[in-house]
């Protein structure tokens, strides 16, 4: 292409070239020469960006009683190139310090940057706040910055709420918006909405002159950026429930999860042993932190989210749902039972109950030979597929009730418990597998492994007759009006509600039945009460104690799972802390005082080993 | 015919100068913008200066490599490194790690790349072998789709990557097309386009349609043979306005741009019959114009209200001066120019700015290096650069017409055009003139996938350039 027009175009391109670099030039030059807007000259002003901290939003309860708020702290900064040399007696003395270590944060502080501000001595008092506020322009360099310090009023729920702490590496690489020695969301509420609480930073720029005093707003404070506070939140915790709860388990180890069937929300969620939140707000936080994580009771674990437990016996309702389902039992399928379940050189035990029972009564008495029975049947007769494929339908039906995977909560850290894959046993009994060699998985023994938190879902499951709301604690968030969807919908178990009744029936037995029933203890009058005791099965010491329950048997406002680690039989210890929270919940107090503070001061944190 | 050529005398070393000139002097500014006391020599391997050193270094391994490659081979693999850049953009995308909300990044270990940054180059290389193939007619309506598909495929992945502003970049290679030949209408229509795209954010939707009506006129007056058709034909249009617009206020109540655009599609059916009676095209095409412009508008208003994400709406919306609200997105550029304009007519000196060292200017070693030279070098420093960066383009430019092959002269265009847009774009962000798109300054910003992607394109048109007298036609 030798044409001229190429000859033309390439003019065309080199005067666009220059001319962009001449506008360029010339706004350099207004910006740098002409406007003296942005000039300050470096030897005698320099720019203090003051951070301004948001308030962190409070929490609140269901009942809007408030849970969480903030306290005022003062952080003493200083920025390393702007020190000058200073009376350090005056100042050690008032910060009421010795010499050495101020020295030493000093060169902490170095170490971290000379020219951008860096925290010398978090949280001082209001007072010595005061004092140093007066006796700043004595101390050119230092400065500081007001942010406030959570507070608990009642100091429950420390695992619901979680705490607040400082970021780390890994937060700054992955968000820019925090900087060093900034604070955010550790655990539990605090984590899982920090994006709503913390609110957004804003910064103050100030020139300062060579002896530390603020000479103003630097350019009108047109830069200047306001610190936006951080939306309240309300749980749907029930803080009085979450008290009175972590009370009757003071002295347990184990774990109460609460739910409204209805919509899902967790009233209460309740790990023992606890801790007061309190101990992981503000200066003394790393000293405390480190305390109680190596207290042998493990205080930080929260249980009703992290602990992965055999459902025992439980787990009976389930397996009977999924006999109807499956069309291999029916409500008044009978088996008799001569203290267990007996085949061959197998026998799995039962305790003295009368036989033969129908599914409503197996359910009233809790008998082991029933579930054997429906579970083989499941296994064998639901389809000719064969075990493997019986199986794995069976696991998908466990798992539409949310065992075995992940809720989904709006909270940090949730586990999944376990349901193994088929594959698993076919790897454990090769070709050979039968139904009678896992057959302990129908009495909620075994493999399998549940959360608190999904034995709660499980009893309002039932309490639904077949469906679920994704459990969850955040009931509105100030400014938003709509609770996430996730959180609204429907889900339905793969067991179709007409096979919920005769279950429901049997629960309501289980408490309200005659002689022989397995919780007749957790009765309540005029409650209807609906229940299930389990017990689990530990290697490593005492049994430990299970309850889950529903009531008022129609229109069910509350779903409860009890764990009680190491009390012996569901109906020792789980079953009457689960009837104190319902009634709690539903009347407002609780009648037998007597049986309560049995119950509230029997000491189970020290019973590791069977006598 | 071919002979042998001697690299070291045929090689270009006003380039080469600038080039070393510019690296060095981005280190040195990488230094000083992320300056750190306990850490001051240069080459501490810990900190981002030691880390560019590398960078350099490696970048001179490069040169070295493309050096050594025969010239032949640029043109001969041109089409397969397109396309194994392509499965690397569509690699990244399914396996990369997300660094500041792009996914554009393979990591391994702590080491980093971006394969992003090296598809500029295998683009530019495919454009210069698709556009200098034998008998290639730019104008052919199956062409303009290819080289539309070439340049916008990585563009869409890349921009899928969340990394708008590299996608961006793309759109640099009009100017190679203009180069080469593509008919001015195109490039005034492209014009046209980023036009609407501006003031459709900015005004209101009546004068939108205002204008794109007085274009079509302009159009029309500009190509007709009988002008006073057109006076004509503008009269019939306010005329069918008038009446419906006395239609609407007597029967119905619609709003007036209702009112504009009915008249627009009365007029325009008018237009279609007498341009089929007549056998008149031309009106088609002002008709095509008129409605192109018009849904163009919706569509932006559109992939703005529902596409973009909010911080790149309102760097739009700031950068437009819609949003003159310096405590959002503005905050960033009036950092950046209160760093540049307290660096007055000299600065402050090497090491002495205060304002990218305390951290208030954002990503002071990459997008906002600039900040630095401005601060501590004053406007003698940022003149310079910006001198220097407008003598290497003019150099390239020079160099790219006195190719023989048309290969080598469509590559160094393609060189000019994405350097063009980087600096343009870098610089004019932090003055406030460009949107703050994230995009670094070549050889200077710190970063080795940048650093490198940059040095091998230059570098490859200079070897282009070194044996330009091997091949002769
Ligand atoms: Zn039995």
């Amino acid at each position: 292409m030798e044409s001229n027009l190429p000859n033309n175009r390439r003019i065309v391109i080199i005067g666009i070239i220059l001319l962009i670099a001449v506008i360029y030039i010339t706004k350099l030059f207004t910006l740098q020469v002409v406007d003296n807007k942005y000039k300050t000259s470096a030897s005698s002003n320099v720019l203090r960006y003051v951070t301004q901290y948001p308030v962190r939003g409070l929490i609140y309860d269901r009942n809007n009683k408030l849970m969480v708020y903030n306290e005022a702290a003062y952080d003493l900064m200083v920025i390393q190139k702007q020190l000058d040399a200073f009376d350090t007696a005056d100042f050690c003395k008032i910060l009421d310090i010795d010499k050495d270590f101020l020295i030493e944060s000093l060169k902490d502080a170095k170490i971290y940057s000379r020219y951008k501000p860096s925290v010398l001595i978090k949280q001082i008092s209001a007072k010595t706040y005061a004092i140093l506020q007066e006796q700043m322009y004595k101390f050119p360099g230092f400065f500081t910055q007001t942010r406030t310090l959570r507070k608990y009023p009642d100091s429950i729920a420390a695992h619901v709420l979680g705490y607040v702490g400082e970021v780390n590496e890994k937060n700054i690489e992955k968000e820019k918006y925090y900087k060093s020695g900034d604070y955010i969301g550790a655990s539990g509420i605090e984590k899982s909405y920090e994006k709503y609480l913390r609110g957004e930073k804003g910064v103050n720029v100030f020139m300062v002159d060579v002896h530390n005093r603020i000479k103003g707003s630097y350019d009108e404070g047109r830069i200047d950026r306001e610190a936006v506070p951080g939306k309240n939140i309300s749980l749907t915790i029930d803080a009085e429930l979450q008290k009175y709860g972590e009370k009757l388990m003071g002295k347990k180890k184990g774990s109460i999860v609460a739910i409204e069937p209805s919509t899902g929300e967790i009233l209460c969620m309740i790990t023992a042993p606890t801790y007061n939140p309190g101990l992981l707000s503000g200066r003394p936080r790393a000293k405390n932190f480190r305390k109680l994580q190596i207290d042998t009771l493990k205080p930080l674990f929260n249980r009703a989210l992290q602990a992965q437990y055999p459902p025992g016996s439980t787990f009976k309702p389930m397996t009977a749902l999924i006999g109807l389902q499956t069309g291999v039992v029916k409500p008044t399928t009978k088996y008799g039972c001569q203290y267990g379940y007996h085949v061959g050189n197998f026998s799995l035990g039962c305790h003295g109950h009368p036989s033969p029972l129908n599914l409503i009564e197996s359910i009233q008495h809790s008998c082991n030979a029933y579930y054997c029975h429906v579970y083989r049947n499941i296994l064998d007769y639901s389809s000719d597929a064969g075990i493997v494929a019986n199986y794995t339908k069976w696991r998908e039906l466990v798992m539409s009730f949310g065992y075995g995977k992940l809720l989904e909560i709006d909270f940090p850290f949730e586990l999944k418990g376990l349901v193994p894959p088929a594959s698993y046993f076919e790897k454990l009994y090769g070709n050979g597998w039968n139904s009678l060699m896992n057959v302990s998985m129908a009495i909620g023994q075994g493999e399998l492994l549940v959360t608190p938190l999904q034995m709660a879902n499980f009893s309002a499951t039932i309490a639904n007759r077949g469906y679920y709301y994704t459990p969850h604690l955040v009931k509105d968030i100030q400014g938003d009006d709509e609770i996430a969807p996730k959180y609204t919908v429907k889900r339905y178990t793969k067991v179709d509600s007409q096979y919920f009744e005769p279950v429901v029936q049997g629960m309501y037995d289980v408490v309200q039945g005659g002689p022989g029933s397995t919780a007749r203890n957790a009765r309540v009058d005029s409650l209807d009460i609906c229940g299930k005791t389990g017990t689990a099965e530990n290697p490593h010491g005492e049994n430990h104690s299970i309850f889950i329950a529903f009531a008022p048997k129609d229109n069910p406002k509350i779903a409860i799972s009890v764990y009680v680690e190491n009390a012996g039989y569901g109906t020792t210890y789980a079953a009457p802390i689960a009837s104190f929270m319902i009634e709690k919940y539903l009347t407002g107090k609780v009648k037998r005082k007597w049986y309560e503070n049995y119950i509230m001061n029997a000491n189970l944190l020290n019973v590791e080993k069977k006598d | 015919m071919r002979r042998k050529i001697n690299l070291y005398k045929n090689i270009d070393w006003l380039t080469i100068t600038i080039y070393l000139v510019l690296v060095l002097m981005g280190w040195f500014n990488i230094y000083a913008a992320v300056y750190n006391e306990e850490y001051n020599s240069i080459f501490d391997l810990s900190q981002k200066y030691g880390k560019q050193m590398i960078w350099i270094i490696a970048a001179i391994v490069i040169i070295v490599v493309i050096m050594l490659i025969e010239s032949r081979f640029y043109a001969f693999f041109a089409n397969p490194l397109y396309f194994i850049m392509l499965g690397l953009l569509i690699t990244v995308l399914l396996f990369g790690t997300e660094v500041n909300g792009a996914r554009s990044w393979f990591a391994i270990g702590s080491f980093r790349f971006q394969p992003g940054e090296f598809a500029k180059f295998a683009t530019a290389l495919a454009l210069a072998r698709l556009l200098s193939s034998h008998n290639f007619k730019i104008h052919e309506f199956k062409n303009i789709l290819i080289i539309g598909a070439l340049i916008f495929v990585p563009a869409g992945f890349i921009l899928l990557q969340n990394d708008t502003g590299s996608a961006l970049v793309y759109a640099s290679f009009i100017i190679v097309l203009f180069r080469e030949g593509l008919s001015a209408a195109f490039v005034l229509l492209g014009v046209y386009a980023a036009l609407l795209f501006i003031l459709a954010l900015t005004i209101p939707l009546i004068y939108i349609l205002i204008l794109i009506f007085l274009v079509s006129a302009v159009v029309a007056f500009i190509y007709f043979h009988d002008r006073r058709d057109v006076i004509k034909g503008v009269f019939g249009f306010l005329l069918i306005i008038g009446l419906i617009f006395l239609a609407n206020l007597l029967f119905f109540d619609f709003s007036i741009i209702i009112v504009l655009l009915a008249a627009a599609v009365v007029f325009s059916v008018i237009l279609i019959i007498r341009a089929v009676v007549f056998k008149y095209r031309f009106l088609f095409a002002i008709v095509g114009i008129t409605f192109g412009a018009l849904s163009f508008t919706y569509f932006t208003d559109y992939f703005f209200e529902n596409v973009l994400e909010e911080h790149q709406k309102s760097r739009i919306n700031h950068l437009l001066g819609i949003e003159s609200d310096p405590l959002g997105a503005g905050y960033n550029v009036n950092q950046s120019k209160i760093a540049i304009g307290s660096g007055g007519l000299s600065g402050k000196g090497f090491l002495q700015g205060t304002q990218t060292k305390y951290d208030f200017v954002p990503e002071q070693s990459t997008d906002f290096i600039f900040c630095t030279v401005g601060e501590e070098w004053g406007f003698v420093g940022t003149t310079l650069v910006i001198v220097l960066f407008v003598v290497l383009l003019l150099r390239l430019i020079f160099l790219a017409e006195r190719q023989r092959s048309s290969f080598s002269r469509i590559y160094g265009y393609a060189v000019v055009s994405i350097l063009f847009f980087h600096i343009i774009v870098n610089i004019g962000m932090t003055i406030g003139l460009a949107p703050v798109i994230g995009i670094p300054l070549p050889f200077f910003s710190y970063g080795g996938s940048s650093l490198w992607a940059f040095t091998a394109l230059l570098f490859v048109f200079l070897r282009l350039d070194a044996s330009r007298l091997e091949l002769l036609r």
